[in-house]
């Protein structure tokens, strides 16, 4: 099958976009943006190819009929943690080899005999907590590799060795530089291979799967595993053209690429407020999504969504755990600064007045939004409808913040915010990756060569 | 020495043979000007909108530009210290740093382009043409030189128009205060024929720059009316109207550019002669100093020609008809200082930018917006709204300084005029397949 991909690079998380060639989304894909941006590309489109290919096994599964006590949606469910769980093992080996490589370097080398034994056991507990992080409903703080494995390290090191430790502050100062450096390599996999191995645990630990069931799903492994999906064209936007890792020919305005997306999402949009990591844009589209004018902050980037991480940051919360937060105030705190520089202060002082942190969270997204607004204002208002995206429109409390500002400066009219929105400036540029093909010009994403681990170890996770 | 970013590619940018010549007129000048203490020449600082140079001329005076000088030392990666001494001495992050940037050059040594020294004013001629921190600059210059200040009160043209008591107004305070106090310092009487003179000079230069400006009407522009422009508007800006070396000078800027147009050649670019005109762009707003010719490349590079600006317009509106006139001395400096574009009004600034668009067949408008130029910045929203409703041309907003490097976001920048462009194509099309 015969594809186009189409990359959003943000300062927080890279998105990939997969079109089939009549523009029908096959598969979405994201991961946290990383120093190497070649690298955060690659991962975000093999993450979208993944995707995909789950998206086909999920609608063959609801053909299959399985017998067993077990739902195709719960099915795919299993096979898509067990497939996590796979390459979560890779990578955790890619760690355990870096670990290797930095005990052995200056500084460590003299207690790496003391480091050692401690390192492989705390690896090993992350190898044993691991299939119950991706078991069916498990919840993650987050589903990028430097925060479970990082999370799960930590606990294993406290619980082995006391904080105020030695050993505990410089394996801990190890595992933060292995992790960087597993996130500059691209982990290599065969995809039929995870998935057989995904369908092979998922049937040992079901015992209600009749031999048909088996033999159906062996077969649709060997299918999907065997699918070839060809990347026909490729165009990349995001942050900054000068440092994306792509060809100029394959690189389209964010602008551009944020306000198609958005239209072809939602046919009658003709204003996109898009709230990143590091800037907000208030877009105006037209009828055929051509966007006629644009505002973005300049200079300053206060009140983007690098703001609630910092805020997050100081909470010691998750950052997608602000909003749910914030959604519990009783009042709004005003807060006038949303500057991040100056957000811990903000918010350290308001605590110690006395204001609770739901308070002062709502008064904190109150305060971003107004920032928003006034963007919206110079770009030329909000014309129905009205389409939010970007990462800002996962938090819940932002979201209703802003409908409740537009509502009251702008009427009633339809506002369209869905998790997807982040996707929207990825959809954008896998449309003119459409185009490019169409005109005869397109490009590839340049290659960037991956690292398969070796010796593999799913075979010691029980 | 300073750590911030700033236009490294100075060096390298392309030249006409015309900005060697200017560049020659520049040094030639600055030379006299070192030397105004031996020739016994009076030196008289004054501002670019509604610059009385025939006059300084007519009576053996010496002009010094403090705008002019700040924007030199933007370019020659000084504005960054100078800016610093100022504020250290106290001027606020939000004065305007053509002000900062001078009173930091003064408080350096006052070494002016050449590298050589300016001399301390002997007067300080405010013509007051619309920006109001004129009026606190030469204030401070006044109490740092001690010397005297004579003003010149231009009205605003707050209906639109040039009326017979304004007029009247500015000619009365140029016969009774303004050449009075200029004779004293010069120490001698104005000879009214050679004022004359300067004028008639003025206006043959000013009809060769009209002509400049008018070429960017062909397609291919063989002008940049905004980055090449504030070239072309260089002498008869500052020293030389009036003079046979600027009327040399856009003798043969004129005919440099004509060459241009007969070989169907876009202008000159800091990478050479211009690729293929793919934008044709009006600009509102002075630009950017520090990163003059990084700035230049963000349009060049994108075939991006900007075929007029107002910018260009601040000393003088002569594409507009005006021409100085030998016959009425007095009242045709009035008239020359009622018209700059910094004495305009909003209305009248957007029907000019309008014309602008239509006149030169312009595909957007495109606003550099300065935070500490309050004359030029007030209302640039409300210009780009109302233009894009009477013209459907797509305007674009950035934002950036004239010669504080800080406040040049290179890559913002460079990000906001590439979507914008990229919009501009789309938009040409109707749709993006």
């Amino acid at each position: 099958m015969k594809c186009v991909v189409g990359i959003d690079l943000g300062s927080t998380t890279t998105k990939a976009i997969l079109l089939d060639e009549q523009g029908n989304i096959l598969g979405r894909g994201i991961t946290n943006s990383r120093s190497n941006y070649s690298v955060a590309s690659a991962v975000a489109r093999d993450e979208a190819l993944i995707a995909a290919r789950f998206e086909i096994l999920r609608r063959e599964l609801e053909q299959l009929h399985i017998s067993g006590a077990i739902a195709a949606a719960d099915l795919r469910e299993d096979l898509d943690g067990k497939f996590r769980l796979a390459l979560y093992l890779d990578q955790l080996e890619m760690l355990r080899l870096e670990a290797g490589v930095l005990m052995e370097l200056g500084q460590h080398q003299a207690a790496s005999a003391e480091l050692r034994p401690l390192a492989e056991a705390v690896l090993g507990d992350c190898v044993t907590d691991a299939p119950s992080m991706f078991e069916r409903n498990a919840r993650r703080k987050s589903d990028f590799f430097k925060d479970i494995a990082g999370a799960s390290f930590m606990a294993s090191l406290e619980r082995r060795a006391g904080t105020g430790d030695t050993i505990y502050e410089r394996l801990a100062a190890i595992f933060d530089r292995a992790i960087f450096n597993v996130e500059a390599k691209r982990l290599g996999f065969d995809f039929g291979d995870k998935l057989r191995w995904a369908i092979s645990r998922t049937m040992a630990e079901r015992d209600d799967l009749g031999a048909g069931d088996r033999e159906a799903l062996d077969s649709l492994g060997r299918r999907i595993g065997g699918l070839e999906l060809e990347e026909v064209a490729f165009v990349g936007t995001g942050y900054g053209r000068q440092t994306l890792p792509f060809p100029k020919e394959a690189v389209r305005s964010e602008i551009l690429c944020h306000g198609r997306g958005a239209h072809k999402a939602f046919g009658g949009t003709r204003t996109v407020l898009d709230i990143g990591g590091q800037d907000t844009k208030a877009i105006q589209v037209d009828e055929h999504g051509v966007v006629t004018s644009f505002q973005m902050n300049d200079r300053c980037a206060a009140g983007c969504g690098r703001y609630l991480g910092y805020i997050a940051d100081e909470l010691s919360l998750g950052l997608h755990e602000l909003g749910p937060l914030a959604m519990q105030a009783r009042k709004v705190v005003r807060v006038n600064s949303t500057c991040t520089v100056f957000a811990g202060a903000e918010l350290r002082e308001r605590l110690a007045l006395g204001q609770s942190r739901e308070d002062v969270l709502a008064g904190l997204h109150r305060a971003i939004i107004l920032r928003a607004m006034s963007l919206l204002a110079r770009s030329g208002g909000i014309v129905n409808e009205f389409t939010f995206t970007g990462g800002v429109c996962k938090n819940p409390m932002a979201t209703q913040i802003l409908r409740e500002m537009v509502t009251e400066h702008y009427g009633e009219l339809t506002m369209n915010a869905h998790a997807d929105s982040i996707y929207m400036g990825a959809l954008g540029a896998a449309l003119f990756a459409m185009d490019d093909v169409r005109r005869g010009v397109p490009q590839l994403l340049p290659h960037v060569g991956a690292v398969a681990p070796s010796p593999f170890m799913e075979a010691s996770c029980t | 020495m300073t750590t911030t970013d700033q236009d490294t590619s100075v060096v390298e940018a392309r030249k006409d043979s015309s900005q060697v010549l200017q560049k020659e007129m520049m040094a030639d000048h600055f030379k006299k000007l070192a030397n105004s203490k031996e020739t016994r020449q009076k030196v008289v600082y004054t501002f670019v909108p509604g610059n009385l140079t025939e006059l300084i001329g007519a009576l053996g005076m010496l002009p010094v530009l403090p705008e002019i000088n700040a924007l030199q030392s933007g370019m020659r990666k000084k504005s960054a210290a100078y800016i610093g001494e100022a504020e250290k001495a106290g001027h606020s992050p939000d004065v305007c740093t053509y002000v900062k940037c001078d009173i930091g050059m003064m408080k350096s040594g006052n070494i002016g382009p050449t590298g050589e020294k300016i001399p301390e004013p002997d007067l300080l001629l405010l013509s007051y043409t619309g920006c109001f921190t004129f009026l606190k600059w030469f204030e401070l210059l006044r109490e740092e030189y001690k010397c005297p200040v004579v003003m010149l009160h231009i009205p605003y043209q707050a209906d639109g128009e040039i009326t017979h008591a304004m007029r009247q107004y500015v000619v009365d305070q140029l016969r009774d205060v303004v050449i009075p106090k200029m004779e004293e310092i010069a120490g001698r009487k104005l000879d009214m024929d050679v004022l004359r003179e300067h004028l008639r000079l003025s206006a043959k230069a000013e009809d060769d720059l009209v002509a400049v400006w008018e070429s960017a009407r062909h397609k291919p522009s063989p002008i940049d009316g905004y980055f090449g422009g504030v070239y072309y508007i260089g002498p008869i800006f500052t020293a030389f109207r009036g003079t046979t070396e600027a009327v040399d000078y856009y003798k043969a800027l004129r005919s440099e550019v004509e060459e241009r147009m007969a070989r169907n050649e876009g202008p000159m670019t800091p990478d050479g002669p211009a690729p293929e005109e793919k934008y044709r762009l009006v600009v509102e707003g002075p630009p950017n100093w520090t990163h003059f010719y990084d700035f230049w490349r963000m349009f060049s590079r994108e075939g991006a020609t900007v075929v007029s600006s107002s910018y260009t317009r601040v000393g003088g509106l002569y594409d507009q008809g005006f021409r100085h006139d030998d016959a009425d001395p007095l009242g045709t400096m009035a008239d020359y200082c009622l018209g700059c574009y910094t004495n305009l009004n909003l209305p009248s600034r957007i029907d000019l930018l309008q014309k602008y668009i239509e006149e030169y067949e312009a595909d957007g408008l495109l606003i550099n917006s300065v935070k500490s130029c309050n004359s030029f910045s007030a209302g640039q929203l409300l210009i780009m709204r109302e233009i894009q409703d009477r013209t459907g041309v797509p305007g674009g907003f950035i934002e950036s300084d004239l010669v504080d490097p800080r406040y040049f976001g290179k890559s913002n920048i460079d990000n906001r005029l590439q979507s914008y462009f990229q919009m501009l194509q789309a938009r040409k099309h109707g749709s993006y397949a």
